[in-house]
């Protein structure tokens, strides 16, 4: 079980208030994805939800029952740091035992719970190694084993894969994905990487200076974002956003188009502009297209052979379909 | 660029620090080796010739120079067992944030720039005095009989004063070593289920060990040579004669250079004991 419920949880350092009143319902087995850029509270609220800061006002309530003022270690809850926090003059077999070795199981429990999370996750040939003689994957895999031995209610992830590199990222994404699966576990996971939350969230929580600005499936956030910040900030590349004119004619204040729905073409179109950079990932090519006179720069999302060249000329054409509407509150209009 | 020709010309530059470091650690150990194969005293005949290993055997079998070990022995534990363990306590209540800090802080190293012979003093005779003492205040306030310190309780009030001087050494080192603590591991430990003093067990001393046996190590090499807190205190009476201060009094008091030549030597072989046991547990550290 791990339903958690925050009920107007705010939170205030000295005078400023980082989180105001905020409601948000984490259901049984639900993977949340907290994602938004850096300062905007993210981290704050899942150390909330740990227990590491207390909330200044509301209530938290986990499995029903009000957990606000349990200390962290009760509420039943794991947490996996982005420094993963190993204890470095402990063997990797003491550091997934540790959480158990403080609840005082006997050793014969402590011992099967241990070889079966390193099973799981790979780390049986590794069970006597100290964390410093380990890769930044395999650290990070011991930190999810010292998570997954408890049991908990709910897994709390505070950006567990930004040291990691590029490719390992990819491959810890998955794993966490199939640990998920597997566990069917709670878990909270925050991120400032819109890639990251759209892939493994069940449900995504964007947040900007510590209020929701959305909730919903990451395909609800693509489709139907709520707002300017939440269309801008899912979608990669991003969201192009078009004002004036052009806008007046949909009737609205702004209105956003993907990059991946507008069409090229090199004879006719709705809009036209001029190439400027264009970056070739094999797959697909982005064009940034100049001199369009509808914004600065739109980016266009094109098949990987299109082969337009800086200074082309070329026309574009968006899908209707897909046209976000804006209103000058910067709120999408149905 | 560290050519053949660019390490010769290093040699060269480094040769006159080098040559005068050696005269300066030479001369004296020859001359100390030198002298406690001799029977020498100055004011009764001066040079009297070889005697061997006389001098090594008179020293040891002396019946000062076990009570002198003892002595350095209990000074040495002593002043490690308290500069270590306040020093952690201290450490950690300093780490917490509070207003004034800095202030506090050089307030803490203060007593580590006082000179040994003036803290020796201003503890000998602003608090330890029988009679005029800050501390015989303090027990007459009680009702209580003012200790004599210094001859009644010789021992303890000099481990007191010399582990007042090296407090805020151990207590400098360690808040360095608490600083360089990843707060995200207590904050995993805490989330683990650990008390703070399990926290502090499994997390915060094995993090300082290594700082603990820097510590140790710096505070034996100059403790075993302390000297100017029981010359101005006790004079070496009341069973506070150290090995250092036996020779000393062997030297200059019994004026028999030889024989305290021959306790200097000995001095120099424990000193090194001590720093070969001590860097290998440093060593053996470091690697880790």
């Amino acid at each position: 079980m791990g339903r958690i419920q925050l009920k107007s949880v705010t939170k205030s350092f000295g005078d400023v208030q980082v989180i105001p009143p905020l409601d948000l319902t984490i259901e049984d087995g639900e993977f949340t994805v907290f994602v938004g850029p850096s300062g905007c509270g993210k981290s704050t609220l899942l150390r909330l939800i740990a227990g590491l800061e207390d909330i200044t006002s509301g209530s938290i309530d986990i499995d029903g029952a009000d957990a606000t003022n349990v200390p962290p270690a009760k509420r039943g809850l794991a947490m996996v740091f982005q420094s993963y926090a190993l204890y470095p003059h402990m063997s990797v077999r003491k550091n997934i035992a540790f959480p158990l070795r403080m609840a005082k199981l006997d050793q014969a429990e402590i011992d099967k719970r241990v070889e079966g999370a390193a099973q799981v996750l790979n780390l049986t040939d590794y069970l006597d190694r100290r964390p410093g003689q380990l890769s930044g994957g395999q650290r990070q895999r011991v930190a999810i084993g010292r998570a997954i031995v408890r049991e908990p209610a709910a897994f709390l992830f505070d950006e567990p894969l930004s040291n990691l590199d590029a490719a390992l990222r990819v491959g810890m994404r998955l794993e966490i994905s199939e640990l998920h699966e597997r566990l069917a576990t709670t878990m909270i996971y925050v991120t400032h990487d819109q890639v990251e939350a759209m892939t493994m969230a069940d449900k995504i929580v964007v947040l900007q200076a510590g209020v929701i600005e959305q909730v919903g499936s990451p395909l609800d956030l693509y489709r139907t974002p709520r707002n300017l910040f939440v269309a801008g900030f899912i979608g990669s590349p991003k969201m192009n956003f078009i004002e004036g004119e052009e806008a007046a004619k949909h009737g609205a204040h702004t209105i956003g188009i993907r990059p991946e729905h507008i069409a090229v073409s090199e004879s006719d179109g709705t809009w036209s502009g001029v190439v400027g950079v264009s970056e070739h990932l094999g797959s697909d090519t982005f064009f940034h297209i100049h001199e369009t006179g509808l914004a600065e720069t739109i980016t266009v999302r094109a098949d990987g052979e299109v082969g337009f060249r800086h200074g082309d000329h070329i026309y574009l054409t968006p899908r209707a379909d897909v046209l976000h509407r804006f209103d000058a509150q910067g709120l999408r209009i149905e | 660029m560290a050519t053949q020709h660019s390490r010769s010309v290093a040699r060269l530059m480094m040769a006159p620090a080098v040559v005068l470091l050696l005269g300066w650690m030479l001369v004296p150990l020859t001359m100390t080796l030198y002298f406690s194969f001799k029977k020498y005293l100055p004011l009764r005949g001066g040079d009297l010739g070889w005697v061997g290993f006389d001098n090594y055997i008179r020293f040891v079998s002396s019946s000062s120079f076990w009570p002198a070990v003892q002595a350095t022995l209990v000074i040495v534990i002593g002043v490690l067992a308290i500069t270590v363990i306040l020093g952690i306590l201290l450490a950690m209540l300093l780490d917490q944030p509070m207003w004034g800090q800095g202030v506090v802080r050089i307030l803490v190293i203060a007593p580590f720039f006082v000179m040994p012979t003036v803290s020796a003093l201003v503890w000998k005779n602003m608090f330890m005095d029988p009679v005029n003492g800050l501390l015989a205040h303090l027990w007459r306030f009680f009702g209580a009989e003012p200790v004599s310190w210094l001859s009644e309780a010789s021992m303890t009030s000099i481990v007191m004063i010399v582990s007042w001087q090296w407090l805020p050494f151990a207590t400098l080192i360690l808040l360095t070593a608490i600083q360089s603590l990843d707060s995200e591991q207590l904050e995993a430990a805490e989330m683990d289920g650990a008390p703070p003093l399990k926290r502090f067990y499994h997390i915060i001393l094995p993090h300082l060990s290594r700082a603990i046996t820097i510590v140790i190590l710096i505070q034996t090499i100059f403790l075993l040579s302390i000297f100017a807190e029981i010359f101005v205190t006790t004079g070496g009476a009341f069973g506070t004669r150290t090995l250092t201060y036996l020779i000393f009094q062997r030297v200059l008091e019994s004026q028999n250079v030889g024989l305290g030549s021959a306790g200097g030597v000995y001095a120099i072989i424990l000193a090194n004991i001590v720093a070969v046991f001590l860097m290998r547990i440093v060593g053996k550290n470091l690697d880790a």
